[in-house]
């Protein structure tokens, strides 16, 4: 799986998780920049990426992610491994 | 294959358009509420779940009548983090036959929201609130073994008891208490459960303190000790949901814990299911009884496949002995149905332990709304438990209130699947429940089905079947001759042939001979049809139907129809005029007594034994359009 296909399927759960379905994310977007990505959607997405992917990150993972872009390097790095 | 409960695999997979058909429901549509519950019974992920969750809350907001779905206003006031997975809990609700409007509280704040009732959580008045916690807000977590955990506990069922008391005055809103899991960790060993200064000792001493609080307050129990259990706690305790969210269980766990919350609210309001309805062949016993005879038929100790089926049979019995009525619904002969419960020394169900018995080749939504109809519950009280997939997809089809659970190939999960999937949640245990079942299988023995057949033509288009009929060859002719030496139900002449007869008709090119096999989006069914007809000794321009046989298991498919095309043309292409054909009537096949009139053919004499003599005129068959795609090679 390509990053363009991650990134498209994380654009699909946050879309799903905000129920908004203009949400246009890149590899730059922060969280802060989506209308209603607060921390308790945050959660959500998160787990939803999880279950979207069949993945489980490792904590510290989760904790150092700063942008789209990490999240979805993150989830790459996770599937290939 | 093994038993995977937190992915419910009793649930069929959701559709792909789950997300358009919860948009599409509008306010004004009609039957919504069997329409919401029909889509909440798929495997749901948690986006599917919350998209549910939008859709409810969008058709509550609106005051949409969501009839036969009863409310529930439901606050929760919870130890720790719900938002992940209070968007599982409308979906599993609706499952069970609730329209929930939940309410969450303020994380950690139980005791000072249950004696606050302007609280947020309050806002509407609650019907029942749920007080929800784990080991660690009891300060279980921290028992030092110089220690005895006996103090925390009191106080805790003590506070939990005020609390109780005072939602019950403020509100008169029914309290559900939860239990707590113990966490997969280990101190000392085996000896925690002995030990007062242990964890495991002291939240075994919990959950029992809480079953005497909750007997005294009326309150209810939420057994997620169990949950957690079944589960298995190494899963259901996810350090890391919990260090970074505080979130106490696994997210891969939010599906399982929201059912059974939905099973309590549904017990509550009524929707537990009152009826277990079984299927025979390859659900209560291994075999065709119609086929394989009773003394054939798989059933009892002696082999593993024996035994599951004993232990469907078994768990059938515990549920009847707690007051579930019993009904069978199988597509059998009744006389060949009822054989293995009359006489088979090995069946645990006796035919007097089954309140309605339905054993005919009718289509089963028709059965199951007449055992519905001789009950007198309603289609939303059944549960039909039955191994053939596309049977369970033209239930749900027809009757989407009726729960018919996903069974595996392994017959030996059918009682796991079905004890786990929830359908007969029970708040209480009285007299009258262990005697419900006597009372019924006096009075009601079997019914009679509505006249009409159901319409099935848009279910069959949909099963998506693609039919193929070829001459013998030598990789069907064993089956060939299998089918041939083992058909007795569905065989108009029931002739018997060696693998070495049905190679020389195979070889023989003035003999007309037809495999068919057949598969749809659920099975692949394989050769389950075989047609002979050969050439009359006093007439060049006839042939004459030897053998004519097909499998069971695709009855009410029109198999017969197109395999009547595929010798119609075949008649047509080697200059025959007409077909005769005849029915030889033996104890097992008035299933196709009239198997030849109904394909078109002309009846010209009858014996007195039954057997009957027929003709086709082979120009004048009109082709109808059947619902197979062909794949004839």
């Amino acid at each position: 799986m390509g990053k363009d296909e991650v990134l498209a399927r994380i654009q699909q759960v946050v879309s799903e998780q905000l129920d908004d379905d203009n949400v246009v994310l890149d590899m730059n977007t922060v969280a802060n920049a989506v209308n209603g990505w607060d921390s308790l959607a945050h959660v959500r997405i998160m787990i939803a990426v999880e279950e979207e992917f069949g993945i489980k990150f490792r904590m510290s993972d989760i904790t150092s992610l700063d942008n789209v872009g990490d999240l979805v390097r993150l989830v790459d790095a996770t599937l290939g491994s | 294959m093994s038993f995977d409960v937190l992915s419910m695999p009793w649930l069929p997979e959701a559709p792909v358009d789950f997300k358009q058909r919860c948009k599409s429901f509008d306010r004004e549509d009609s039957d919504l509420g069997d329409r919401l519950r029909a889509l909440a019974s798929h495997r749901l992920t948690s986006s599917h779940a919350i998209i549910f969750q939008r859709t409810l809350g969008r058709l509550l907001t609106q005051g949409a009548d969501l009839a036969p779905l009863s409310s529930f206003r439901l606050a929760i006031l919870p130890s720790f983090t719900m938002d992940t997975i209070a968007g599982m809990i409308p979906a599993a609700c609706a499952r069970h036959g609730v329209a929930v409007d939940v309410a969450i509280a303020e994380f950690d704040q139980i005791v000072q929201t249950a004696f606050n009732p302007d609280a947020e959580v309050f806002r509407e008045r609650p019907d029942g609130v749920l007080f929800l916690f784990d080991h660690r807000w009891i300060g279980l977590d921290r028992v030092a073994p110089s220690d005895d955990g006996s103090d925390r506990i009191d106080l805790a069922i003590d506070r939990l008891r005020t609390c109780v008391r005072r939602i019950r005055e403020q509100f008169s809103a029914q309290c559900i208490l939860s239990t707590i899991a113990a966490p997969p960790g280990t101190l000392f060993g085996s000896l925690e459960r002995a030990l007062p200064a242990a964890m495991r000792f002291n939240i075994d001493r919990f959950n029992q303190a809480l079953v005497v609080l909750a007997a005294e307050e009326r309150a209810i129990l939420f057994d997620v000790a169990a949950l957690a259990e079944q589960a298995g706690t190494a899963r259901w305790f996810d350090p890391v949901a919990w260090y970074l969210y505080k979130i106490p269980f696994s997210a891969d766990c939010s599906g399982l814990f929201a059912d059974w919350l939905g099973r309590l609210l549904g017990a509550v309001r009524g929707k537990s299911r009152k009826c277990l309805v079984l299927d025979c062949d390859n659900t209560l016993w291994g075999g065709v009884i119609g086929d394989d005879g009773i003394e054939n038929i798989v059933i009892g100790s002696g082999s593993g496949l024996g035994e599951s089926f004993a232990d469907v049979q078994q768990l059938a019995l515990d549920l009847k002995a707690r007051g579930i009525l019993l009904a069978v619904c199988s597509k059998n002969n009744l006389e060949n149905a009822r054989l293995p419960f009359a006489e088979h020394p090995d069946m645990l169900i006796r035919e007097s332990d089954i309140a309605v018995f339905q054993a005919n080749w009718t289509d089963k939504p028709t059965n199951l709304e007449a055992i519905a109809d001789a009950l007198q519950i309603g289609l939303d009280s059944l549960v039909l438990l039955d191994d053939n997939p596309a049977e369970r997809a033209q239930v749900r089809a027809a009757l989407p209130m009726v729960a018919v659970p996903e069974l595996p190939a392994d017959p030996a999960y059918y009682a796991h699947y079905l004890s786990s999937a929830g359908y007969f949640e029970a708040l209480t245990f009285s007299d009258e429940d262990r005697k419900r079942s006597d009372s019924y299988s006096a009075n009601v023995e079997r019914t009679e089905l509505r006249e009409q057949l159901r319409d099935l033509g848009d279910y069959l288009s949909a099963l998506d079947m693609v039919l193929s009929t070829r001459p013998f060859d030598a990789v069907g002719r064993q089956r060939i001759a299998q089918l041939i030496n083992k058909s007795n139900q569905f065989n108009v002449a029931t002739r018997r042939y060696t693998e070495a007869e049905v190679e020389r008709f195979e070889r023989d090119p003035d003999i007309f001979t037809m495999q068919v096999r057949l598969r749809d989006k659920y099975s692949d069914y394989g050769m389950i049809g075989v047609c002979i007809a050969t050439t009359s000794e006093n007439d060049a321009t006839a042939w004459d139907v030897d053998t004519w046989l097909m499998s069971c298991r695709v009855l009410g498919r029109k198999v017969e129809e197109a395999m009547l095309q595929t010798l119609v043309g075949a008649a047509r292409e080697a200059g025959k005029m007409t077909i005769r054909a005849r029915y030889l009537r033996t104890a097992k096949n008035n299933m196709v007594a009239d198997l030849f009139d109904r394909l078109g053919f002309e009846r010209i004499d009858e014996t007195s034994d039954g057997d009957r003599t027929y003709c086709l005129d082979v120009e004048g068959v009109e082709l109808e359009k059947l619902p197979h795609t062909r794949d004839d090679g």
